[in-house]
């Protein structure tokens, strides 16, 4: 918000969310809590432009590691020494903040994972990511919406089952049939709230299908900017980047009548040069997505233990440093999980090896989770969504791929 | 008629069909009421209207073969980087102790890329505060957005985005849908796109070699997305039976084999051989011209007519149209053999068109350069109009999927969506500051059209740069 505006007391803005119906569904009736009282919130982050899984959570006993990674190889040693996460995989060392949670077992990485995409195009991979179709062309609606879809009718969680795409479009993965509401931070400065107000009033006689969407707009706005402060990015920082999206989204599904579910998309992960080892480029990404995460547990507060967050990408990046210091696309990498809901504490990987033959095409670490049965695994234990209709709707023609058992508490 | 009924059909004029009134002394607002159709008639009478050229604008084999260039230099580049690597470490700025990255030898430039596409949006936008209506650019906008083609797929279609409206739907926005669509479906940027450069027939002989095969992504999306739609009646045996007859459509490559690197090619090493069966029909192997037969009676195809005029009157007149326009349409479409400039014409000449309330929200492109005509700057630069649109969510020429972007009220017409706009008018007001009068803005947009709230509301701001900022938030200026 601008400066000015802050010292009218109390803002307009403020009185409009307080005095109003923030979300268009909150007056729908009270339904009790779902019988264990549970008001689960999921967020899904993802990483567009393939990370590279072998930086990020590093197999540093593997034998074959060192060499693979060269110069930019992490190491338990050294000035920015990699976070031992077990006695096989250290966590990379631009996130501590995930570390931590790690420790309190409110983090877990899956290694070695990937979607059923076997080629190496960004654009079909993230679309079989985001469309949860087995195969890239289906981009009319996402998985996550389609989740939405399915979650449990009258209990609460179903009338919170809008999403939250955060970003200026919504992505695919939360495109569908469900209903979906959108918040970006603003990149502009917001407008003085006398401006806002008039042009309300403006709506309210004349267009009130305009009136209707202003007022939630600039509600949202309200929400997400109490406490968080200017959300104004600042540019070209890349941590901030993330920070900043995350502490609104935060503060939109922490509140009580708000959305449950949230979907942002960070790009930039493509690091065919001059990757970085343990600082760098991907360093610098890393510790955006260490902060993202961080925001939501602050922002949540209490909501946090009800919370899993869930950070996908499209595919890995080749096992080995190509000729410009950095990685081309690859296949298998790793998801990262946490929230206070989540049982962490341990990477959860059927390890593959790194020796030339272990290698996809020789060149790639191979796939041996498949990232939809982790995602089946949190929306059954999770959000209560059955595992028939996980495998033909939510993941169409994904009957063989079981949901992973025992990611929640 | 009086003045506010002229005023209201202007109104209809520049806001429906066109891209709003200009500013300053254009006059538009008059010229449109002393004739609502004639005015926006007038643009049709040349089908060279549509086209665009200029010197920055070169054709997509020169900005392919550009880059290709470029990707070759890289390459020979990172070669020999490979060759010297063991002793660089005179330019590695490490730090002492630790082992040197490999060599940053200088990379080629690739922000060329970002320049070709920047010259394509700015004359694009450039273009777009020429006309006194702007019917051709809407239609230019419509068609472009039905065959849309994204630059987030990648350089190649990034860099020859821009020439892919000029080369392959300009031309043919005031001809015949079937020209349209062959331009289109043999496009460099559209093979890319929707991934057709790279399948080959299984039994061709570049199928049988390399032991690749089909891709059904173009031939899918020519079906449910450009010619019949979703609903169109086809099967995935035609998908797949389609996809077979354009196999060996693809681009030219930077060895030039096949012809000039960068343009369309038809390579028979990688074409299915035999007869096709599409929609019932057998289609002989007669090389391009199979496929080119196919696209031929897949634009004259009755689905073909009722999708595309559906599609139509929901973009200028309303997101659920007049059943009886869209009839009136569809049969213009069959009948004329799919004459666009007839289909226009037909929309232009209906009186519902005229007559339906203007409930639809400009798209995002359109109310910036809405914007931008009534405050009478020409850019020199694109970038501000390109942020603003990423802002909004309609970054320019890449949608998020091949359907293109939404064409509704719920699209556009969002939480996020309003508050975007409002802090864009706010943006677009201070920079203003008091250099424009607010009322003469207003006059400019609606005249006598303006409603009593809007005038007032404009006339008590506290200020004229808030006053500016209510006339671009405005109903008459967001609603068309």
């Amino acid at each position: 918000m601008a400066l000015s505006t802050a010292l009218h007391a109390p803002s307009r803005r403020q009185l409009l969310v307080t005095g109003g119906a923030l979300f268009a569904w909150s007056h729908l009736p009270r339904f009790a809590h779902a019988a264990d009282g549970r008001d689960p919130r999921l967020v899904v982050m993802v990483l567009r432009g393939a990370l590279d899984g072998l930086a990020a959570v590093a197999p540093v006993s593997d034998p074959a590691y060192e060499a693979l990674h060269g110069q930019q190889a992490l190491s338990l040693s050294g000035d920015k020494p990699a976070l031992p996460l077990d006695n096989f995989f250290a966590l990379h060392p631009a996130m501590p903040n995930f570390a931590r949670l790690y420790g309190l077992r409110q983090a877990a990485v899956v290694h070695a994972t990937a979607t059923a995409y076997r080629e190496r195009s960004h654009f079909d991979g993230q679309d079989v990511l985001e469309s949860g179709y087995a195969m890239p062309g289906k981009t009319d609606s996402g998985w996550l919406n389609r989740a939405l879809q399915q979650l449990p009718k009258g209990e609460r969680i179903a009338i919170k089952g809008k999403g939250l795409a955060v970003g200026a479009s919504t992505p695919l993965i939360l495109r569908g049939g469900a209903p979906v509401t959108g918040w970006a931070p603003s990149a502009l400065p917001a407008v003085q709230d006398d401006l806002e107000q008039r042009l309300l009033e403006l709506y309210r006689h004349r267009d009130v299908g305009l009136a209707s969407a202003l007022e939630q707009g600039l509600g949202l706005e309200k929400v997400a900017q109490r406490e968080a402060g200017n959300m104004r990015p600042v540019g070209g920082n890349v941590i901030e980047a993330m920070r900043v999206p995350s502490r609104g989204a935060a503060k939109l599904i922490a509140a009580d009548d708000g959305p449950r579910f949230a979907a942002l998309a960070f790009d930039g992960w493509d690091t065919h040069v001059n990757e970085g080892g343990a600082t760098g480029r991907l360093a610098q990404l890393l510790a955006g997505l260490d902060g993202a995460i961080e925001e939501f547990e602050k922002g949540l507060g209490e909501n946090w233990k009800t919370t899993v967050i869930a950070v996908v990408t499209e595919f890995g990046r080749t096992a080995r440093i190509n000729g410009t210091a950095g990685t081309d696309h690859g296949t298998g990498t790793v998801a990262f999980l946490a929230g206070g809901a989540l049982n962490g504490g341990r990477v959860i990987a059927d390890w593959p090896g790194l020796r030339d033959a272990d290698l996809f095409e020789g060149r790639d670490l191979k796939a041996t989770t498949d990232v939809r049965g982790v995602m089946k695994g949190l929306l059954t234990d999770h959000l209560g969504i059955g595992a028939n209709v996980l495998g033909e709707r939510v993941f169409p023609d994904s009957r063989d791929v079981k949901p992973m058992q025992g990611l929640i508490v | 008629m009086t003045a506010s009924i002229n005023a209201q059909m202007a109104l209809v004029a520049l806001n429906r069909f066109g891209l709003g009134a200009r500013g300053g002394n254009s006059g538009d607002l008059a010229n449109a009421a002393s004739d609502p159709k004639g005015f926006v008639k007038s643009e049709l009478a040349s089908p060279r209207t549509a086209l665009l050229e200029g010197p920055n604008l070169r054709p997509s084999e020169d900005l392919l073969a550009e880059m290709y260039g470029v990707i070759r230099q890289r390459r020979e580049a990172r070669a020999q980087t490979n060759q010297t690597a063991p002793n660089a470490q005179t330019m590695s700025d490490a730090p002492p102790g630790t082992a040197p990255p490999p060599p940053p030898k200088p990379q080629p430039n690739f922000n060329f890329i970002q320049e070709r596409f920047r010259s394509d949006a700015l004359a694009r936008i450039q273009r777009a505060h020429a006309p006194a209506c702007g019917f051709v650019e809407r239609l230019v906008g419509f068609w472009s957005n039905h065959f849309c083609i994204s630059a987030v797929k990648g350089p190649g279609v990034r860099i020859s985005a821009g020439a892919f409206e000029r080369e392959a739907i300009r031309p043919h926005v005031l001809g015949s849908f079937a020209d349209m669509v062959k331009a289109v479906e043999q496009h460099p940027a559209m093979l890319a796109y929707l991934d057709n450069a790279v399948s080959v027939g299984p039994n061709s002989r570049a199928g049988q070699n390399r032991k690749r095969g089909l891709n059904e992504n173009l031939a899918r999306e020519t079906l449910e997305l450009h010619t019949l739609g979703v609903d169109g009646g086809y099967t995935q045996a035609d998908v797949t039976s389609l996809a077979r007859i354009i196999t060996g459509w693809t681009i030219v490559g930077p060895p030039g084999q096949l012809g000039r690197p960068g343009t369309f090619v038809f390579n028979k090493n990688a074409h299915e051989p035999g007869a096709q069966i599409l929609l019932g029909k057998t289609y002989a192997d007669e090389g391009v011209v199979q496929g080119e037969k196919a696209l031929y009676d897949l634009a004259h195809h009755p689905a073909a007519a009722k999708f595309i005029a559906t599609k139509f009157a929901r973009h200028f007149v309303a997101d659920d149209p007049p059943p009886a326009l869209v009839e009136k349409l569809t049969n213009v479409f069959r009948d004329s053999d799919g004459d666009l400039k007839a289909l226009s014409l037909v929309l232009v000449d209906d009186d519902t068109a005229w007559s339906a309330p203007l409930t639809k929200i400009r798209s995002p492109y359109d109310y910036i350069i809405a914007a931008s005509r009534l405050i009478a700057r020409v850019p020199d630069q694109p970038q501000r109009y390109l942020g603003s649109l990423i802002l909004m969510g309609a970054p320019l020429w890449q949608p998020p999927g091949p359907n293109g972007f939404a064409d509704t009220n719920a699209a556009w017409a969002t939480p996020n969506g309003m508050k975007t706009r409002l802090d864009i008018a706010g943006q677009i007001a201070k920079r203003l500051g008091n250099l424009t009068d607010p009322e003469e803005a207003l006059d400019a947009v609606a005249g006598p059209a303006a409603s009593a709230e809007t005038r007032q509301a404009i006339g008590r701001a506290e200020s004229r740069e808030q006053a500016m900022a209510l006339v671009l938030m405005s109903p008459e200026f967001q609603r068309r």
